[in-house]
């Protein structure tokens, strides 16, 4: 099978799972006592969330492995991560928002934690943008990946500076040191929508790649017979 | 390490009398940053905000937008008569080539903060005497910070498109950490708060600056070679 058909499948998959994930968020989770159905939007906006850091995560460890090896399909990968993780700040940037509304009855506030996803989210643009300016591919990747590497160094600081910083935000319920502090059914569908979005950023990676991979060979069929 | 020393000191010694000799760049800077500081003077409304509340903002806008300003100019000037592969060939370290621009480039902005501080003092009327030392020092650690970063960033633009408006979207996430806590640790200085209020903000700077610093050594000789 090739890899866009695969991606394609994956991709698929992931999306029956997340109507999965709707179904059950909504008819079998049972409605939070504070937040009321508001609360449900928790079920996408955080594993979005742990997924736009991931994969700017994996785009800086992509950089790493690529400097020391040179192997084009790491750099090929940083770049699917790094777009996919455009997609899922953007996810994000509007769930929370909408969640907001009746929570905190603003759409936005300049608190810490959303001015740390706007800046991942610009983070993002500002390293797919460098991709852009670059013509020359092999001086793309490696400036690519020293980029990657100081944005991965980055995410740590932008949660330092989260936690000193005086947060509206709702502090981290499931990955916390005391562990997860929510109703068994709650985490259930909260997992399963883990699962959702994982398969979701496998499948979108995977058509990416196959798009750069694409690329690059038309890049040097033209090389050679130009 | 005393000849890594000595050769940034070359670099940075070429850079300088450079810039005395024509004094344009630093010119410009420092008269920038007279400007925008009037600019924001006419900004707000003096009789709704306090100028103790906007005064932290103030002072570290200025001066970040004038160091950013000032970051282009450290290998846009080697891009002429190919200096850089000058430089590259020389029997010179690329880490100290790295120590050379950064030594230079905070030279060039502490010469800027130097007439920035006193100017803020004057067109704010804000006391700073009794927190001058600390003062100093917070700007310190802030600036090695995004000057190190901005350092790194400037050498991975010039062979771009839009060099310069790249280098500011992709330097100004980076900013983001030294920012917070350069102005929460002014902000309770100026408001005559002790400086052990401000430990977990120094912390934050220090932690940041080991690891940009050291970063940026290391990931410089990805940026220069062809």
């Amino acid at each position: 099978m090739s890899l866009v058909r695969r991606g394609r499948w994956i991709t698929l998959v992931a999306l029956v799972l997340l109507a999965g994930v709707y179904v059950r968020a909504l008819a079998f989770t049972p409605i939070e006592r504070l937040q009321g159905p508001a609360q449900k939007i928790f079920y996408l906006h955080v594993p979005a969330a742990i997924w736009t850091e991931a994969a700017m995560i994996l785009v800086g460890l992509a950089g790493i492995f690529f400097l020391f090896l040179g192997d084009p399909r790491l750099d090929r990968f940083a770049e699917a991560s790094a777009e996919v993780g455009t997609v899922f700040a953007t996810i994000v940037l509007t769930t929370g928002p909408i969640w907001g509304k009746p929570i905190w009855g603003t759409w936005w506030t300049w608190d810490a934690r959303l001015t740390s996803t706007l800046f991942l989210f610009f983070l993002y643009l500002g390293y797919l943008l460098v991709r852009g300016a670059v013509r020359d591919p092999g001086l793309r990747a490696r400036y690519a990946a020293v980029l990657g590497i100081c944005g991965m160094c980055l995410v740590p600081f932008i949660h330092l500076s989260v936690y000193l910083f005086r947060t509206l935000h709702p502090q981290p319920i499931i990955l916390k040191p005391s562990g997860p502090s929510l109703p068994d059914s709650m985490l259930v569908t909260w997992l399963f929508s883990l699962l959702a979005f994982t398969l979701l950023y496998v499948g979108f990676v995977t058509q990416r790649y196959a798009v750069s991979l694409a690329r690059d060979a038309r890049e040097t069929a033209a090389a050679e017979h130009g | 390490m005393a000849e890594l020393l000595r050769q940034a000191w070359a670099v940075a010694r070429k850079d300088l009398v450079l810039e005395l000799r024509t004094r344009t760049a630093l010119v410009s800077a420092v008269v920038f940053t007279a400007l925008v500081l009037t600019l924001f003077n006419f900004g707000r409304d003096p009789t709704a905000v306090p100028t103790l509340d906007l005064a932290p903002t103030v002072l570290w806008v200025t001066f970040t937008f004038a160091a950013m300003l000032t970051l282009n100019r450290a290998f846009q000037l080697e891009l002429e008569n190919q200096a850089l592969e000058g430089l590259l060939v020389s029997p010179l370290s690329r880490t100290s080539l790295y120590w050379g621009k950064l030594i230079a480039n905070l030279a060039f902005v502490a010469v800027v903060e130097a007439v920035g501080l006193p100017l803020f003092v004057l067109f704010f009327n804000v006391s700073v005497s009794r927190v001058l030392l600390p003062l100093v020092g917070v700007i310190a650690l802030a600036t090695l910070g995004f000057v190190a970063v901005g350092t790194l960033f400037s050498a991975l633009v010039i062979r771009t498109r839009f060099a310069e408006l790249l280098l500011l979207v992709i330097l100004l996430p980076f900013l983001l950490p030294p920012l917070i806590g350069a102005v929460q640790v002014t902000a309770r200085l100026l408001a005559g708060r002790p400086l052990s209020e401000s430990v977990g903000y120094l912390k934050l700077l220090a932690a940041y600056d080991i690891v940009f610093v050291s970063l940026a050594s290391f990931l410089f000789r990805f940026t220069v070679d062809e």
